[in-house]
């Protein structure tokens, strides 16, 4: 079956091609009939992947397949390889079984729109990329199913694109995501300049040996990955198009902007764990970055009203804990988290969008309610997504998110847990937040409650039971071990010694107890936070509104998402706009139309000077024949 | 003085520079006409002179070839007067200057 890994990559793109070319013609049940078929083949595949890599010893599972060769110019060969590793197969299972179920969400909820088959043409298309992403074998495939994601997620976002915030949006994100690959490319350059390859085999194997920890281009090549990663995966500096994505359809926002796109950075990271944790500086930042931004964003999503964009804030702070837990070392905590995160978070995205749909169009919150009576199932599945993110055990959020903190506190001591504990705090709180405001209470709205199709239901009931049951693969008192670490620990098994001979653990021997003890913890924060809401929003209404007269400014802050988007507005956009109009007005008008023009008024001046010569006159002609002759003459006499 | 070689090339020169002039400063057509006839007489003599200097008959063949050409030339040459006169009304050759620009 490993031969046939790349099945996985074609069965999407089939699906791509037969949209565009026969969709049109075959109507709407064979669009959504293909889609989902096409992408469900990917998960079947992809779970024959999964049992051919577990028969393989844990050492060597590691399969690369080469399908074609792109380049090849003198020594400089880049193949398109594939590459099927622990790793690689996580991510594939899990992309393509999310993907799988909003495609199928999808085809309930787009059911009305004129563009459907458009929809899932993009939809195929991103599904097909991603996977790329995730099974590439070397730099230059990585960043070309980098790009390509890019490229979808702007032609979803900017779907409805009649609607110009619609569009904006999609430009916005697509122009941030620009400036991140940018140092993603200059870092992809430098990797080839000071390794002379791009294949991932060849570049992680010769680190450790080449280089000493802490070199200096070695620092700088993953401070640039990095930076690619904090556009893509929306992190402190680049994370501003994100909210603004939530313009795109819901399913999209579950799809790209929660489970699989946003994680893209996440997963390289990872993957180039070797060259990170040569360069302690780029940890640190990683790590840095991380916690800023799980709080920050945390912070923003208090309170804000728009139920997508509390999650949209919810999905960057939850991306600041995966690249804290990277940038500590624990990598596999870190996509550990990514997978139950991908469950949890499209299932709300799902559950919003179906919230949505059924209240015809309402996204504020504040004109939602009561709605658990009338939409008990979007209720229920919500509810367990809602205790996987807040960190309740047994659901899934628990084990992932309680893994990172201890990770954190036992590398980087307690303030970091410190402040990861305070935004698992913010988190449980802005979401029962929402669960309260939406769900309990009296109806502040007076419209009438469409039920959702099967379509829509069957999806949300799915990733529920992910949600519930889906962290016991990381819970080591259940099966006595921890089963995605030791899946995937020998892809990091470099990283995860040297890591923890580097770092002393910062607890001495009762490690155990300790664990649990923090476990603990980690709950009573998680209770702590639904209790405050359940205090806020429903037990007595007026204490927000009375908190947030006493901290005005505080709160017009936070809402105003700490003004970044018009700082960014004036200090990138504005003047580089302004530039662009100074050169249109003066360099493109004057000096290039200047010098095009000019050159055709000069040779229609010469034109006008030469053409006196014909005269018309037969003397004249005859003259010049003359002379004309008697200069050669004149010419081979005197040479 | 012996008439030698080079008394009839120069005479054949005279006669070629009077054509030469002929063409280039005469108003009436035909004129132009027979000047051309003058050069090429001269390049005649020319020919027949180096034949009979050399011994050899090329000189003459040529210059029967050259007959030839001028005959056939100041037939079509003759022709295009006549039509330029028909139009025109005037063997003036500053009267024909349309083709300019």
């Amino acid at each position: 079956m490993l031969e046939y890994a790349w099945l996985i990559l074609a069965f999407p793109l089939a699906g791509v091609a037969g949209n565009v070319f026969l969709g049109g013609k075959l109507g709407r049940r064979f669009v959504s009939l293909l889609s989902c078929g096409a992408v469900a083949l990917s998960f079947v595949s992809s779970v024959a992947v999964l049992s051919a890599i577990l028969a393989l010893e844990p050492a060597s599972r590691h399969f690369e397949r080469h399908i074609f060769t792109w380049f090849l110019s003198g020594s400089f060969r880049v193949e398109g390889t594939i590459l099927v590793d622990p790793l690689s197969v996580l991510m594939t299972l899990v992309v393509s079984g999310v993907a799988f179920l909003i495609h199928v969400y999808s085809t309930g909820y787009m059911a009305g729109d004129s563009g459907y088959r458009r929809y899932f043409v993009y939809l195929n298309l991103f599904t097909f990329s991603m996977l790329a992403l995730v099974l590439a074998g070397n730099f230059l495939l990585l960043y070309i199913g980098w790009e390509a994601v890019g490229l979808c997620s702007y032609l979803l976002i900017g779907f409805w694109f009649r609607k110009k915030s619609a569009a904006d949006a999609g430009r916005k994100a697509f122009i941030v995501n620009r400036i991140g690959d940018f140092g993603f490319a200059i870092g992809i350059l430098l990797i080839f300049k000071t390794f002379g390859t791009l294949d991932f085999s060849g570049v992680f194997t010769s680190a450790a040996k080449l280089f000493p920890e802490g070199a200096p281009v070695i620092t700088a090549i993953t401070l640039l990955l990095f930076m690619g990663a904090t556009g893509k995966s929306a992190q402190i500096p680049l994370y501003t198009w994100l909210p603004d994505a939530m313009e795109g359809p819901t399913p999209v926002s579950a799809l790209i902007h929660a489970a699989t796109m946003v994680t893209a950075g996440v997963y390289m990271v990872a993957r180039t764990s070797s060259l990170f944790l040569l360069s302690p500086i780029s940890m640190g930042v990683v790590a840095a970055i991380g916690i800023a931004t799980a709080i920050y964003a945390a912070s923003i999503g208090l309170v804000q009203n728009d139920i997508k964009r509390i999650l949209a804030y919810s999905t960057i702070s939850q991306l600041g804990y995966m690249f804290l837990a990277c940038g500590v070392g624990a990598f596999a905590t870190g996509i550990f988290h990514l997978m139950t995160h991908a469950f949890f978070k499209a299932l709300m995205f799902l559950v919003a969008g179906a919230v949505i749909h059924a209240l015809s169009g309402e996204q504020d919150i504040r004109h939602m309610g009561g709605l658990r009576r009338k939409l008990p199932v979007l209720y229920w599945t919500f509810m367990a997504a809602a205790l996987a993110i807040a960190g309740v055990f047994p659901f899934a959020g628990f084990f992932s998110k309680d893994e990172i903190l201890w990770e954190a506190l036992r590398f980087r001591g307690p303030v970091v847990w410190a402040l990861g504990a305070a935004g698992a705090l913010m988190t449980s709180f802005y979401i029962f937040r929402l669960v309260f405001l939406v769900f309990h209470g009296t109806p502040r709205h007076d419209k009438h409650v469409h039920a959702p199709s099967l379509s829509i239901q069957a999806p949300l009931v799915c990733l529920a039971l992910l949600s519930a049951v889906g962290g016991l693969v990381g819970a080591p008192l259940l099966f006595g071990r921890h089963l995605v670490r030791e899946f995937l620990n020998p892809v990091f098994q470099t990283s995860i010694a040297g890591q923890v001979a580097e770092h002393p653990a910062f607890i001495g021997n009762q490690t155990v107890v300790y664990e649990v003890a923090m476990a603990l913890v980690s709950l009573s924060i998680a209770g702590l936070g639904i209790v405050l809401a359940y205090r806020f929003y429903l037990a007595s209404p007026e204490v927000p509104l009375r908190m947030r007269e006493r901290f005005g400014r505080l709160y017009s802050l936070l809402v105003n998402k700490y003004y970044v988007d018009e700082m960014y507005g004036a200090v990138f956009v504005r003047p580089t706009t302004k530039l662009a109009s100074v050169l249109w007005r003066f360099f493109d008008s004057l000096v290039i139309d200047g010098a095009v023009n000019g050159s055709a008024y000069a040779v229609e001046a010469g034109g006008r000077v030469l053409r006196r010569i014909q005269t018309g006159a037969l003397q004249s002609y005859a003259l010049s024949m003359a002379l004309g002759a008697v200069a050669i003459l004149a010419f081979w006499l005197l040479r | 003085m012996p008439v030698t070689l080079s008394h009839y090339l120069a005479v054949s020169a005279m006669l070629f520079v009077i054509g030469v002039a002929g063409v280039l400063l005469r108003r009436n057509l035909l004129v132009v006409l027979m000047s051309i006839e003058l050069m090429l007489n001269a390049a005649n003599l020319a020919f027949v002179t180096f034949s009979r200097a050399m011994g050899g008959m090329d000189g003459q063949i040529i210059a029967l070839f050259v007959m030839t050409i001028a005959a056939a030339e100041v037939a079509v040459g003759l022709a295009i007067v006549l039509v330029v006169f028909r139009v025109r009304e005037s063997t003036n050759i500053d009267k024909i200057n349309l083709m300019k620009w």
